[in-house]
């Protein structure tokens, strides 16, 4: 018996089903093992995390794109069914291509740790997928785990669901206990698509992807209609239609097909070579008898963070232009600009979807594109209206005017804490710091608390993830939404050298905190500035008050004790070398600053966000 | 090659041998129990002396100007093997009627005798490692002498007819007060020296010292308290009538060391021995450093069965670990950064247009001597002088 053939498959025996799950929670592991279960792929050629393809991907254990596979199956009642594995990425920062992914989907496995129960980004892309109405298959994984606690956190996913807490699966995704289960259950529950196979095509681009030789490959789905090889397609929110030059499924190689017909899923290849021509969320129609009314629910990627990027060698300004514009290939939601700074030269201000994009951006830049980066302290946007009514967006903080302001608008978000409930007063007491307001509190389960506030986005930004894992000792996770803004005290604090300012140091902050950040960054930068030829002060002030000040002595010696026989050359290569690393040094005003100084004064303040 | 332009030649010969190893020294120098049997330190300096054989075949016997016999402990082969030396550089070379010959020694590796016998064999120079006389600092700086055997040897030097006698100071050891800096500096100048070394600890890496240093037992030297117990070595070497001629070094009037401006001039000089760096025409080598190693070397160079002409240089570079060819920049570069340390300063015409431009920006804010500028010499002031590798630094650019 043959498996039904892409662009003619009825969409009767069609799954589309995606895995809501926390990193580490085994998500990649379960998709290998249904590859393998449906002999899709044999164990010979299965290589650990098959569907993650970018090698940051494979290494952090993390999904950053989508990616889609078609899993043709013999069920045990002997019908032939094609089920449509949707990987979504499973981070805070990709949270509307998560939704695009879920939107592509009927049904959803909640995979969830069976040591460690359900973790605020897998809350919260749950409710998303609740919210749209699909069908939810809890599951827990690792359940070979001598820590495994499967009634406790059965029982936890069934509050959180309304479920039966026997209807929750036990999996074990490494040894492929459960997994059939799974597979049965998956056809049994998940509805099969609906739409109108007559109706003019409508697919949702759920993931584009840039491939140096194929171009933009863009993932769809098919929701009424069909698309076939032949048809001239049409980018709904962009009005811009191109030939096809393929069409086809991944399996898990990708596979021409004729087509792609009502509830499947696939790729389109046009020939483009920039995402920003593919866009996820939007709607593929065909050109000819196109459809009028798009899915909806397209937006375009907001950057959320900035932060300025900046070559260590001011010669691979060039090199650092030409990386990003081919991440930006790949990337619809990187935004950058020229900028200079007086500190660190020739750079980019660059916008991202949050922390990890970020990391992951400067992490390629160098991994891929051999470059040496420092980058300044991620910031967010301001809306600053002045008492001449206008208004002005501040990306930089560099940039944030010093008077005459009448508002200032911070963006804030919706953060979800789930956290162990003996740590419930120390998360309390880091929100609370950080201008947060809390919403509200719920037991998920006994000794298992969720937490939301109202938070300032810079406050998140500043290193609240780190403080939030050592309050907790790792066991809390987070999640957030932007909600929107809120007027706040902000000042900018600048750093001067010599009584000069240093821009890659500005800072926007709360007019309460501006004291200890000046503090911090002035005693920072005490330790690492060497003593030069004249007293060097070291002070932080809003506008022209100084608010805290530090000295670094001037230096009274300078010069090698013993010079003989072999400290002659020694000394020589020593000038040498220092010619050397006076290119390391910048100077600020008439103060050399090592360029180590910079990367660990902007890293303090510069939270990570490795998960 | 022949040793150019009747520029003063040098010898220096190294012995890389001590009775034991001080914490902070990274010199090139074993005890007899480090180095094993594989090598005789009493028949060592036959090994020297067939180096010598080797450097006037190679340089057509230039006059030599200066003989400095350093180490390692040079008087621990004793005063008949340096003796024995200076007979090998008399039989090889021409000696200027004034050559300065100079040996260094241990207070306590010396007695009344010896020095007797070394003045007698030919030397007229010695330098003593005297460090410091507070007993805690020699401790820490684990000298096996007492504190008061350096004036001791420095007065029997005196007695056995040396006309210079050198005592080495080394201060910013870790405990050591601006008291005991001028206890030492007194005992030099009581005990009749006519030439201080006063050097400021250097913790080098990989000796027990910068082990110490870095594992937090002993704190790192204070770069203040250097500059100031400079200071105060200075004034008071000042007032005893010592001049200062460079980074670290005194002399009264005659006593300066001729040897040390050999380094500093870019003279030529061969260096004798295991680890010992030479610099003759612009290019620069250094011989294997371990005593076997350099042993094994010669015994092949012998093999070689050299007859007594045409020794080329080739030959002798059997001994090198590592040669270098000055360029003429590399030679400026040395040139600037030796003579900025001195004294005697740098002669204006030797500064290209960019560096001239400089210096009198320098001569302008003080940090080079305004008026022995304008007389064609550039010089680091005074007050700057424990500055002046930053000098250099800005002046080449």
């Amino acid at each position: 018996m043959s498996s039904p053939r892409p662009g003619s498959t009825d969409p009767a025996v069609v799954r589309n089903f995606c895995i809501i799950a926390h990193i580490d929670h085994g998500k990649s592991t379960l998709a290998d093992r249904m590859l393998q279960h449906t002999g899709l792929v044999d164990a010979r050629s299965m290589r650990a995390q098959y569907l993650d393809r970018m090698d940051i991907e494979r290494e952090r254990g993390i999904t950053i794109k989508s990616q889609a596979v078609r899993l043709p199956y013999e069920a045990p009642d002997g019908k032939e069914y094609i089920l449509n594995l949707i990987d979504t990425p499973g981070h805070v920062d990709f949270t509307y291509e998560v939704s695009r992914s879920l939107a592509a989907c009927e049904g959803a496995v909640l995979l969830v740790d069976a040591a460690q129960g359900i973790e605020a980004q897998t809350l919260a892309n749950l409710y998303l997928a609740m919210e749209n109405d699909m069908e939810i298959i809890p599951v827990l994984n690792k359940i070979d785990l001598p820590a495994a606690q499967p009634e406790k956190y059965a029982a936890e996913l069934a509050h959180i669901i309304g479920c039966d807490p026997a209807d929750v699966l036990m999996v074990s995704a490494k040894t492929g206990v459960g997994v059939s289960e799974l597979l049965e259950r998956i056809i049994e529950k998940v509805p099969a698509p609906k739409g109108d196979a007559s109706a003019p095509a409508r697919a949702l681009i759920f993931d584009s992807v840039y491939d140096t030789y194929r171009g933009v490959v863009t993932y769809v789905r098919v929701v009424d209609g069909r698309i076939g090889t032949r048809d001239k397609i049409e980018m709904m929110s962009l009005g811009t239609t191109h030939e096809l030059l393929e069409v086809g499924v991944i399996s898990p190689e990708p596979i021409p097909s004729e087509g792609l017909g009502v509830g499947e899923v696939g790729y389109l290849i046009t020939g483009v070579k920039d995402v920003r021509q593919s866009r996820v969320g939007d709607t593929v129609t065909t050109a000819l008898r196109g459809a009028t009314e798009s899915l909806g629910g397209y937006r375009d990627p907001l950057p959320m963070v900035f932060s300025g990027l900046y070559p260590l060698d001011g010669s691979d300004y060039p090199e650092l232009r030409d990386a990003l514009d081919k991440l930006k290939l790949n990337d619809a939601a990187l935004t950058y600009e020229p900028e200079t700074s007086l500190a660190l030269g020739f750079g980019f201000r660059c916008g991202f979807l949050g922390l990890l994009h970020l990391e992951i951006v400067r992490e390629r830049l160098e991994r891929e594109f051999n470059l040496e980066l420092i980058s300044t302290a991620p910031n967010v946007v301001y809306r600053v209206i002045t008492d001449a009514g206008k208004e002005i967006t501040v990306t930089n903080p560099s940039e944030f005017p010093e008077t005459k302001l009448s508002q200032i608008f911070e963006p804030v978000v919706r953060a979800t804490v789930l956290l162990p409930s003996e740590f419930v007063g120390a998360v309390m007491e880091l929100c609370q710091q950080r201008r947060g307001v809390l919403l509200g509190m719920d037991y998920l389960s006994e000794d298992r608390v969720e937490l939301r506030y109202t938070l300032p986005l810079a406050e998140i930004v500043f290193d609240f993830f780190d403080q939030l894992k050592s309050r907790t000792r790792g066991y809390a996770s987070l999640d957030y939404e932007p909600t929107g803004e809120q007027e706040a005290d902000l000042v900018k604090v600048d750093i001067l050298l010599h009584g000069e300012a240093v821009d890659a140091f500005s800072a926007v902050v709360h007019r309460d905190k501006s004291q200890a950040y000046g503090v911090l960054i002035v005693q920072k930068l005490k330790e690492l500035i060497p003593r030069q030829q004249y007293e060097v002060p070291i002070q932080a002030a809003i506008g022209a008050r100084i608010i805290t000040r530090e000295t670094v002595r001037a230096v009274r010696k300078d010069v090698l004790a013993k010079c003989y026989g072999g400290d002659i050359s020694r000394k020589r290569k020593l000038l040498e070398k220092q010619k050397e690393g006076k290119k390391r040094m910048k100077m600020v005003g008439s103060v050399e600053v090592p360029q180590e100084a910079f990367i660990a004064v902007l890293s303090t303040s510069e939270s990570s966000s490795k998960k | 090659m022949t040793n150019q332009n009747h520029t003063p030649f040098s010898l220096y010969i190294h012995i890389p041998f001590c009775a034991s190893i001080c914490g902070y020294c990274d010199f090139n120098t074993y005890t007899a129990q480090q180095l094993g049997g594989g090598i005789s330190q009493d028949s060592f300096h036959e090994l020297l002396i067939r180096e010598l054989e080797i450097a006037s075949r190679t340089l057509e016997a230039p006059a030599v100007s200066t003989v400095f016999i350093g180490g390692g402990t040079p008087t621990l082969i004793g005063s008949d093997s340096l003796t024995q030396i200076l007979r090998g550089i008399e039989k090889y070379f021409p000696m200027n009627p004034d050559v300065e010959i100079t040996t260094e020694a241990n207070p306590d590796s010396v007695n009344a005798q010896m020095l007797t016998e070394l003045r007698q064999g030919g030397f007229n120079r010695i330098s003593f490692g005297m460090q410091s006389v507070a007993p805690a600092v020699l401790a820490t700086l684990q000298r096996t002498h007492t504190a008061g055997a350096s004036a001791q040897a420095a007065t029997w030097a005196r007695e056995a007819g040396f006309e210079h006698v050198n005592l080495d100071l080394i201060y910013g050891t870790p405990g050591e007060t601006d008291s005991d800096v001028r206890d030492s500096v007194n005992v030099c100048i009581d005990a009749g020296a006519d030439h201080v070394a006063a050097y400021s600890l250097i913790v080098e890496p990989g000796t027990a010292m910068a082990r110490a240093v870095n594992s937090g037992v002993l704190p790192p030297p204070d770069d203040d308290a250097c500059a100031d117990r400079h200071n105060i070595i200075d004034t008071m070497l000042q007032r005893a009538g010592f001049n200062w001629y460079e980074v670290s070094n005194w002399a009264k009037p005659g006593g300066q060391s001729a040897h040390n401006q050999v380094y500093w001039s870019s003279a030529n000089w061969w260096g004798v021995g295991p680890g010992a760096h030479s610099h003759v025409n612009g290019r620069r080598w250094v011989n294997h450093k371990h005593p076997a190693t350099y042993a094994k070397a010669m015994e092949n160079i012998a093999m070689e069965n050299i007859a007594m002409e045409n020794i080329a240089m080739e030959k002798g570079e059997a001994l090198h670990s590592d040669t270098e060819e000055l360029t003429p920049e590399q030679i400026h570069v040395e040139k600037v950064m030796l003579a900025l340390r001195t004294r005697a300063g740098l002669p204006v015409g030797e500064l290209d247009n960019q560096e001239l431009s400089r210096a009198k920006e320098f001569a302008r804010q003080g940090v080079i001597d305004p008026v022995e500028f304008a007389s064609g010499v550039v010089r680091v002031t005074d007050s700057e002088r424990l500055l002046a590798d930053r000098v250099i630094r800005e002046l080449l650019g």
